[in-house]
């Protein structure tokens, strides 16, 4: 893996200021916030910042975010879900503003990385918020010209919840390559033809590469689900160490 | 800009009391719950084929069936840990064998000099200085809370040195070996910080 594997940089990944270019409503709970760097040298799909918000009185709050979008992209895209009695995240969806400057940091991580270079297919599995670091990759994906096999499985409450669901109807419905696929666990529309319930062995069976293929899953999202999902994808015989996963803590920010 | 005074943000308010303050290293926030960090799927691992192993250069120091090492001296420690993804959970009791009475069960006086790579099932490394491992600071731990440590935390058994950042106390441990020189461990040839003090917030690399 020559991307995880590069030489250490020994430069501190230092703070700077990111100006709110907008903020989009994704969902009832979801924002994302698009900011411009100071300077940005360019990052990996599935790599993090780091946002830290100080107070008056010089406390400081920091909390990790995946990038959504992709390092063709000069303004970087954060998408932040509200974490009930939250510190930080109600901070970012209620109060800040376009025209703020926010404290940031990055990019940061070195192994839920991927670029087109890794090459594919790739299976991406999403629960909830977790969609965000796959959406820089499928983003990333569709700049390219060769357009890497992919299936990108989205576990969600419901239709309402499902974060891009625009772009990535649009994605799909432009590119034979990426087959999405929506589970829907809390409520589905009446005539809903997808998945309901849970992300099962049998819906990953259907809509995963064969072994023989040997496809890299990116799974991410709250940590059962994670669980989960890793590990009925080594009963059915992946390999682990093809299996990357990113957990979102229950207690997040 | 100034670098030594970030700035402050816009109707940002602390809602932390500070009495928890003071035990929060920079950037940390409290948790209750024991979030759950890993790069890939929680191996299966049975108590019955597991084994520790203590190496040194090409020679085995000593080995250990599970019923070997419950044999060892216990010891609980009560201690808080702080994850590089910035929460910090206070006051967690463990159970297991101290770094200190895996040496003298081998019969060394002295520790070799250096650092520990710590090996682990599937394939996760941690390098830790020797220096940071003795006179108590480290542990190979099996119980949390009193229970066994469960799968998805590390169980069985653990590396746990927690006044570092908590990558460094690796889940699933099979191996310890001890190195001349510094070599860095999976996070540390990610970008992540080589030692990794939470106290002077060593999370990336150049921190």
């Amino acid at each position: 893996m020559m991307v995880t594997d590069a030489h250490a940089s020994p430069h501190k990944i230092e703070w700077q200021l990111g100006r709110v270019q907008a903020v989009v409503a994704e969902t009832d709970r979801v924002k994302s916030i698009i900011l411009e760097p100071m300077s940005w040298l360019g990052h990996w799909p599935g790599q993090h910042v780091d946002i830290r918000l100080t107070a008056d009185d010089g406390y400081q709050a920091e909390r990790s975010y995946s990038i959504a979008s992709p390092p063709e992209d000069k303004l970087l895209t954060i998408t932040v879900e509200r974490v009930k009695e939250g510190e930080v995240s109600p901070y970012l969806l209620d109060e800040l503003r376009v025209g703020d400057h926010l404290e940031f940091r990055g990019p940061i991580g070195r192994y839920f990385v991927w670029t087109r270079s890794l090459r594919g297919p790739i299976c991406l599995i999403a629960g909830g918020a977790g969609i965000t670091p796959l959406m820089s990759m499928l983003r990333h994906r569709e700049r390219s010209l060769d357009r890497i096999p992919a299936y990108l499985i989205y576990s969600a409450r419901s239709l309402p919840d499902v974060i891009y669901r625009d772009e990535l109807d649009g994605m799909a419905d432009r590119d034979k390559g990426l087959r999405l696929v929506y589970a829907l666990t809390r409520e589905q529309p009446r005539d809903w033809p997808g998945h309901r319930g849970r992300v099962d062995e049998t819906l990953l069976a259907n809509n995963c590469f064969p072994r023989e293929q040997n496809p890299t899953f990116y799974v991410c999202g709250p940590t059962g689900f994670v669980e989960g999902i890793s590990s009925m994808l080594v009963t059915m015989g992946y390999e682990p160490l093809s299996i990357k996963t990113e957990r979102f803590g229950p207690s997040g920010g | 800009m100034n670098q030594n005074e970030p700035p402050v943000s816009r109707g940002f308010k602390s809602k932390r009391p500070t009495s928890v303050k003071t035990r929060l290293p920079p950037g940390q926030y409290l948790t209750t719950d024991f979030p759950v960090l890993s790069a890939g799927p929680t191996p299966d691992i049975r108590a019955a084929e597991w084994k520790l192993g203590l190496q040194l250069g090409g020679s085995i120091l000593g080995s250990w069936t599970w019923e070997e090492f419950e044999a060892l001296p216990q010891t609980t420690i009560k201690t808080d840990i702080h994850c590089v993804t910035k929460w910090t959970k206070l006051d967690t009791t463990w159970q297991g064998v101290t770094f200190d009475d895996l040496l003298k069960a081998v019969g060394l006086q002295e520790p070799p000099e250096g650092f520990v790579m710590a090996h682990c099932d599937g394939g996760y490394t941690t390098n830790v200085p020797v220096a940071d491992l003795i006179a108590g600071q480290g542990m190979i731990a099996t119980r949390c809370e009193g229970l066994p440590i469960a799968p998805s935390h590390g169980g069985p058994a653990r590396l746990l040195v927690a006044h570092l950042y908590f990558w460094k106390s690796a889940k699933w441990l099979r191996r310890l070996r001890f190195m001349a020189k510094d070599e860095p461990g999976f996070w540390e040839s990610r970008g992540y910080h080589n030692y990794g003090n939470p106290w002077r917030e060593q999370r990336y690399d150049g921190d």
